[in-house]
């Protein structure tokens, strides 16, 4: 079982790896890249979110703030184009994890419906430095990055797709080793019951601070690699509300808490949202699309799709199971078995 | 400081559109208080409230305070419908569930009026918004006043139904314990629809004031919506009178802010009081603290 879980995730990063050679059409590759990136910020953003129960709605912060120190830091160092940007990734996502520390300490002394709103005034909040601190971001004109220009338009998306592949790799290992760690349950002991979890001796503050900026390390770098495919940044790119909620419903579709479910929610959200800003004619129609999508996900599947469908496969296997019992219930009376296999049936979730 | 008359006309203002957020802000909280939901779509609601009455005027000439006795029963049986709808359905883990599906329903509206009207900023007319009168050496437009004083009569309007009628009741202890008011017999899906189709039908009055005091466009409703929240959460959520409180509290600090530093500033001044307060008081002005939830 273990085996083919393991060929199962090889096959699928070979797919991932050979996707921009088999269909390497500009426009199709382009939007792999983008779901590559909301992909990456969702995994990023589902390690505090998901795993905690708190949603923040504001990860657009550490986003832009990503975009903005990868903008200045090309300027300052007058970094060339190239490959050499991409080394400046980890700078730009430290730099969103030292933003995320203050704010992360001040918005987490709350809970529930205040904490989610904290998150989204210090998105306002930033948003609205990013166009009066004109000295630093030049204001609603925006900072433009190094344009590879010699880079040809069949190619131009290949090293962007592979470093975005590399930090959703990194997000998604750090995600499966918080969800295994020791630390990982004290951080799903504070989703189920803050409370208990603090009398139980999990040292709930610091373990919250901790994936709150660990999540915005990935979702900044993201945000880097986003400015510079993009090459030049502005106020309302940068800190975008649509990208605070993407993420989240991203996370949501898929299974919130799961380590696969952002990557889901990515694959299938942004094509269908690029698709749909590509086929909309007037204005405001992709708008009422991906508001009725969203509306259509959370009312269907308030879960997400992976929990569901792995409840609904274990419900599956169980009563198989029970059926294959009873009937060797009549050989040999082992009640104790149906039990053992149903905690163990359900040992298998996520 | 030759600006004191400046500032004097500031604070004025402030306590004025004030007045305004209160209207609006008070919608946000009592939903909150009742269905412990945040609603995002408020804003956009105001925003949609301000466009009806806008159609209104330009096809049929109906004046804005009028008609109001249109679009608020409208707003409200909208209100009563999104609740049905799309909040009562939600079961588990509907706390955080609810802002995304309000926030769904914003983005909707918006993309049904950008459809529908553009994305041109329009503004609400009236004679009572070009005509101003003298205070001091201040010139004040009457809808000022007019907004203000539409607030108070709605807010007066409110504080009878919910201290002096049976459903005010009912509504006052689900706000206290939802649990035990279902217990008691309260009706609380009835309760709920209710109060979230009054939240909807004061944001419709509060676009009127809202749209007849500044430029508006469908995108108009982040700005608005992350203002209110700021205001109930600075307020304490659930709280009305930490709305009212709280919504002229920052009006006043941004406008005061506006003439004495500059108007870009102002909105940053809101976010940042909002920070300094929740760091010594993480329940806000006059919220509870949070408890152990059963």
């Amino acid at each position: 079982m273990k085996l083919l879980k393991i060929i199962l995730l090889i096959a699928l990063l070979a797919v991932f790896i050979a996707f921009p050679f088999v269909f390497s059409d500009p426009a199709t590759t382009t939007i792999a890249v983008f779901t590559l990136f909301f992909a990456a910020a969702a995994v990023g953003w589902n390690i505090f979110s998901g795993y905690t129960g708190y949603i923040a709605l504001g990860h657009a912060v550490y986003f832009g703030i990503g975009a903005y120190a990868m903008a200045l830091l090309c300027q300052y160092w007058k970094i060339p184009a190239g490959y050499a940007p991409f080394f400046l990734l980890p700078l730009t996502g430290l730099i969103a994890a030292a933003f995320a520390v203050p704010f992360g300490w001040i918005a987490l002394r709350t809970r529930r419906h205040t904490f989610v709103v904290i998150t989204i005034a210090t998105f306002f909040i930033m948003q609205l430095m990013a166009y009066n601190l004109r000295f630093i971001t030049q204001g609603s004109a925006g900072l433009s990055l190094p344009i590879p220009f010699d880079w040809s338009a069949d190619f131009f998306n290949l090293p962007f797709y592979f470093v975005a592949l590399a930090i959703l790799l990194l997000a998604l290992g750090t995600s499966w080793w918080v969800r295994n760690s020791k630390y990982g349950l004290g951080l799903l002991a504070i989703r189920d019951d803050e409370d208990r979890a603090l009398g139980l001796g999990v040292n709930t503050g610091p373990f919250k601070l901790v994936a709150f900026v660990i999540s915005a390390f990935f979702v900044g770098m993201v945000g880097g690699l986003h400015a510079y495919f993009n090459s030049s940044i502005f106020p309302p790119f940068a800190f975008d509300a649509l990208f605070d909620v993407a993420i989240a419903l991203m996370a949501f579709l898929g299974g919130m808490g799961t380590l696969f479910g952002p990557i889901l929610g990515a694959l299938i959200l942004v094509p269908a949202q690029q698709y749909l800003t590509i086929i909309s004619q007037s204005s405001g129609y992709n708008l009422i699309m991906y508001g009725v999508i969203f509306l259509a996900i959370i009312l269907l599947l308030p879960e997400g799709i992976i929990p569901t469908l792995s409840k609904r496969w274990n419900k599956w296997k169980a009563s198989r199971n029970s059926s294959k019992l009873t009937s060797a219930i009549a050989t040999s009376p082992g009640s104790e078995d149906s039990i053992v296999v149903e905690s163990s049936g359900k040992g298998v979730e996520q | 400081m030759a600006n004191l008359n400046l500032i004097l006309g500031a604070v004025i203002t402030g306590i004025l559109t004030g007045g305004v957020y209160a209207l609006m802000s008070s919608g946000l909280t009592l939903i909150f208080g009742v269905m412990e939901i945040i609603n995002i779509a408020q804003g956009a609601l105001v925003i949609l409230g301000a466009y009806l009455s806008y159609w209104l005027q330009a096809n049929y000439h109906v004046d804005l305070l009028v008609g109001l006795l249109i679009t608020m029963p409208i707003m409200f049986f909208l209100g009563l419908l999104i609740e049905i709808v799309f909040i009562r359905p939600l079961k588990l883990n509907r706390t955080m569930l609810s802002i995304l599906v309000t926030f769904a329903i914003a983005m909707i509206i918006e993309g049904v009026l950008t459809n529908r009207v553009g994305a041109n900023y329009v503004e609400l007319n009236a004679w009572y918004v070009d005509a101003s009168f003298k205070i001091g050496n201040f010139y004040l437009p009457y809808i000022y006043v007019f907004g203000f004083l539409l607030s108070v009569f709605l807010l007066s309007c409110l504080y009878l139904l919910l201290y002096r009628t049976k459903f005010g009741y009912s509504l006052r202890a689900s706000m206290q314990n939802r649990t035990a008011a279902e217990l008691i017999g309260i009706d609380i899906e009835r309760v709920s629809a209710i109060t979230f189709g009054i939240g909807v039908a004061l944001a419709a009055a509060g676009g009127v004031a809202f749209g007849a005091t500044n430029l508006f466009n469908p995108a108009s409703h982040y700005d608005l919506i992350s203002r209110l929240l700021v205001i109930i959460v600075l307020g304490g959520l659930g709280s009305l009178r930490g709305a009212l409180v709280a919504s002229i509290a920052m009006l006043v600090i941004g406008d005061v802010t506006a003439v004495v530093w500059s108007p870009v500033w102002s909105s940053t001044i809101f976010f940042i009081i909002l920070v300094a307060v929740l760091v010594i008081r993480p329940q806000g002005l006059f919220g509870q603290p949070e408890g152990r939830k059963q």
